[in-house]
């Protein structure tokens, strides 16, 4: 039996997919660069599997790899995993399941799913694209992760510029960030405060109190109307 | 690295999706709130840019990471894909660490 989908499913599915395969590669640089900071084969694993939230996995693994202590790597994770709170708020209103299924959904709640759920316009469409983003992207994720994990065991981080390979991966997380103008003094504040603090205060610490910048967002709303506007 | 990073990672993380997907629900937040929450990504990746490029522990330093910092800007300026940004940054590097 050959395995078809509606017309108008599969530009939804194709593009999950494609996304998925993606991070998939990244998931690969993740287990890497992972390693290289300190984690062993399964820390890295238990990370990408329980934690499932690509930038603060990454964010944890800076702070240690440059030997801060996980009081320190743990604050800016989470300041990073913030975010998904807010995802949850905008795609709650689509779930009108079980408490089980919106448990386990919750899980899956990142900016990915968030952006394929989003794009789409009626509910079926929106929870197909949800679903097969989630399965697709979780799969390749942790696959990725023990690829790179295990390739990473192998070779020494120093010598392969890695550390710099977690910086790199940053910059191009950075750039869609940059758009608006509250985005761009959010990023030049946290730079700032993150360089400027350094030498007085516990490694990782610095991280944490650039999250001071997201206040410029409570700059009037009249301007970011017409940024949206300018878009 | 010890176990317990990754244990109250995945807890808090968890915690965060529940908190707005299963707790708050569909009631909204502040829209001043909501925009500040969404500049989080912002401000804590450019503060992981610039201090772990110009730092060194507690002290400053300036030295090859900063060409592949400065690499990897141009390529994701030039909107190449992550994985190259990533390459490009980190095989500058390991270049001029070599020679």
């Amino acid at each position: 039996m050959k395995f078809r989908l509606e017309p108008e499913v599969r530009p939804v599915v194709t593009s999950a997919l494609a996304l998925s395969g993606a991070v998939g590669v990244f998931a690969l640089a993740f287990g890497v660069l992972a390693v290289g900071a300190g984690a062993n084969v399964w820390q890295a694993c238990a990370l990408s599997f329980f934690t499932f939230t690509g930038a603060s996995q990454m964010s944890a693994m800076t702070v240690i790899g440059t030997g801060g202590s996980v009081g320190g790597a743990l604050g800016g994770a989470l300041l990073l995993a913030g975010r998904n709170g807010v995802y949850g708020l905008a795609l709650s209103p689509y779930f009108n399941e079980s408490l089980g299924k919106r448990l386990l959904a919750a899980h899956f709640v990142i900016d990915e799913t968030t952006a394929m759920m989003t794009a789409q316009t009626n509910p079926r469409l929106q929870k197909i694209a949800f679903w097969t983003t989630a399965i697709a992207l979780f799969s390749l994720w942790n696959l990725g992760t023990l690829l790179g994990a295990v390739l990473g065991s192998a070779i020494d981080p120093h010598t392969f510029g890695l550390d710099v390979g977690f910086t790199a991966a940053y910059v191009a997380m950075l750039f869609p960030h940059l758009k608006t103008v509250n985005g761009r003094f959010a990023a030049a504040g946290g730079a700032l405060i993150s360089v400027v603090l350094a030498p007085f205060v516990p490694i990782g610490l610095p991280i944490l109190a650039s999250g001071l910048a997201i206040f410029v967002g409570l700059r009037p709303s009249a301007s970011t109307a017409t940024e949206k506007a300018a878009q | 690295m010890s176990w317990a990073l990754v244990i109250w990672l995945s807890i808090g993380a968890y915690a965060f999706k529940m908190l707005g997907f299963v707790v708050v629900g569909s009631r909204k937040l502040p829209d001043m709130l909501s925009r500040c929450l969404m500049l989080i990504p912002a401000a804590l990746l450019a503060a992981l840019v610039f201090n772990s490029s110009f730092t060194d522990g507690q002290s400053y330093a300036l030295d090859e990471r900063a060409i592949g910092l400065g690499v990897a800007i141009i390529a994701a300026w030039r909107k190449l894909p992550l994985i190259v940004v990533v390459i490009l940054g980190a095989a500058t590097t390991a270049f001029l660490r070599v020679i």
